[in-house]
């Protein structure tokens, strides 16, 4: 199954793929990214995608293994 | 839906609809074409990490020409659409040749308004990497810099330049520049942000000379005091690249007017997205362009589902939101805001570092600024989506359940 990564260094906290993922995506007390479940049914894909390509920050990138 | 899509303009709104089409499975032939050579890019880091120096291009870039042919994106740069024909359903451009097209995609953005003061090499404006290159270069350690406009980007420069050494001061004819947007007393409240920082400011007064003085500018305010700079930045606002489309059958007025989903009104097979579009809001009734990097991003999925399902509702742009790292903070702004709404504050800048100011009508939440606190505004963003209370906003920030914390003062 594709999985979703999140580079916690380059995210500022701008919450943009929550907005279009809560499923997925959160954020923690010091509002940093936090990926709830890495990997995805294929199904889910273009919207996971639009919400990895709503970062200002490109902190979100999807694996294909 | 069979044929070629063809999207003029490859800065966030255009780039991102092509990248929406294939990942919505679309497989017919996608041309992005842009008058930029260097395009495609994105604009937020011009004002800050690429006119700091510590980004550079490739840093910047929005789809790298081998991720393009891996999309099967056709990438025509340093080609200016000169002419819409779509009778013929043609899009002319500037050298001569003309492009066909089953679906068109209008993401030609905007550009500086322009202002009576040009003085080369000395006074500067921000919108493209040419720009940002050439500023880059004149911000010298040492020198002293006017910024003409205190909204987001001339903020943003300012802060650049005072980061890298520059005497910075910040002209706005209104005494809170952002007061347009979040009402006066917030607006008054972010005035403060410059000074805080060691960014002079002259606000509630209007630059109405720029001329040569020696090797640098001299800047003439309205009350006659005349300000001594090595060089200028003029900020003062954006008008969206529509000229090319007059007498095209599409209805153009300060921008491309659409309906709610980013469909081009009066046309068949056309959509326009990002800062040149005009879309039908059903919240405010009425038509708005939005300048923001996030509301572009959003149209161009909601035209993307449009082209490549359209059998299925395409999801809508949410409410606006926008952020602005300035002066040391994060300044962020989401919904409807304005002196209109009941405000409430929570935090203390200067106590805590953080503050959020939330705004409401008949107990709803309709809208949030925070300072230097992203996660009150992802609460807030998400209550927004939810329609929550104002209430129970300030409770998830305040996180208790009884009642709020006494609001700071708020320092105007």
């Amino acid at each position: 199954m594709p999985r979703v990564e999140a580079d916690r260094t380059a995210c500022k906290g701008y919450g943009n793929c929550v907005i279009a993922a809560p499923d997925v995506f959160d954020v923690d007390d010091d509002g940093t990214v936090v990926v709830r479940c890495e990997s995805f049914p294929e199904a889910d894909r273009a919207r996971i995608e639009a919400a990895v390509r709503s970062c200002p920050v490109a902190a979100l990138s999807i694996r294909d293994d | 839906m069979a044929g070629s899509t063809v999207i003029i303009g490859a800065s966030v709104a255009g780039v991102r609809t092509a990248q929406a089409l294939r990942s919505l499975g679309y497989r017919d032939a996608i041309t992005l074409v842009d008058q930029d050579l260097h395009a495609p890019y994105d604009r937020p880091p011009l004002s800050k990490q690429f006119l700091a120096g510590s980004w550079d291009a490739e840093r910047i870039s929005l789809l790298p020409a081998d991720r393009a042919g891996e999309l099967g994106v056709e990438l025509l740069r340093g080609q200016r659409a000169s002419r819409l024909d779509t009778g013929r359903a043609v899009v002319e451009l500037s050298g001569g040749t003309e492009i066909g097209y089953d679906t068109l995609v209008v993401a030609t953005g905007a550009r500086p308004r322009p202002s009576p003061w040009t003085v080369p090499g000395r006074v500067f404006v921000l919108r493209t990497l040419a720009h940002a290159q050439a500023l880059r270069s004149a911000l010298v350690p040492g020198r002293r810099l006017a910024v003409i406009g205190g909204g987001f980007i001339g903020a943003e420069v300012a802060t650049t330049a005072y980061n890298l050494g520059l005497t910075v001061t910040v002209i706005d004819p209104l005494r809170a520049p952002m007061a347009r947007v979040v009402g006066d007393e917030v607006g008054r409240f972010l005035a403060r942000l410059p000074h805080r920082y060691g960014v002079a400011t002259r606000l509630g007064v209007a630059a109405d000379l720029i001329a040569p003085d020696g090797d640098g500018v001299l800047v003439r305010l309205g009350d006659g005091e005349v300000i001594h700079c090595d060089l200028a930045v003029v900020g003062i606002g954006a008008v969206p690249n529509d000229d090319w489309l007059t007498s095209s059958g599409l209805t153009v007025e300060d921008g491309v007017w659409c309906d709610e989903a980013g469909r081009a009104e009066g046309v068949c097979g056309v959509y326009a997205v990002g800062d040149v579009a005009r879309w039908f809001s059903p919240g405010f009734d009425r038509h708005r362009r939005v300048e923001h990097w996030t509301s572009a991003v959003e149209q161009a999925t909601c035209v993307g589902h449009r082209i490549a399902r359209p059998a299925v509702a395409a999801p809508r742009p949410g409410p606006d939101y926008v952020w602005s790292d300035q002066y040391g903070v994060t300044v962020q702004v989401a919904g409807v805001t304005g002196d209109a709404l009941d405000r409430h504050w929570l935090g203390d800048l200067d106590r805590q570092g953080r503050v959020a100011i939330l705004y409401g009508e008949h107990g709803r939440l309709r809208g949030a600024v925070t300072v230097g606190w992203p996660s009150a505004m992802l609460a807030c963003r998400r209550g927004l989506a939810r329609g929550a209370l104002v209430e129970e906003a300030i409770r998830t920030l305040t996180g208790s359940a009884g009642t709020p914390q006494r609001p700071a003062a708020c320092q105007t």
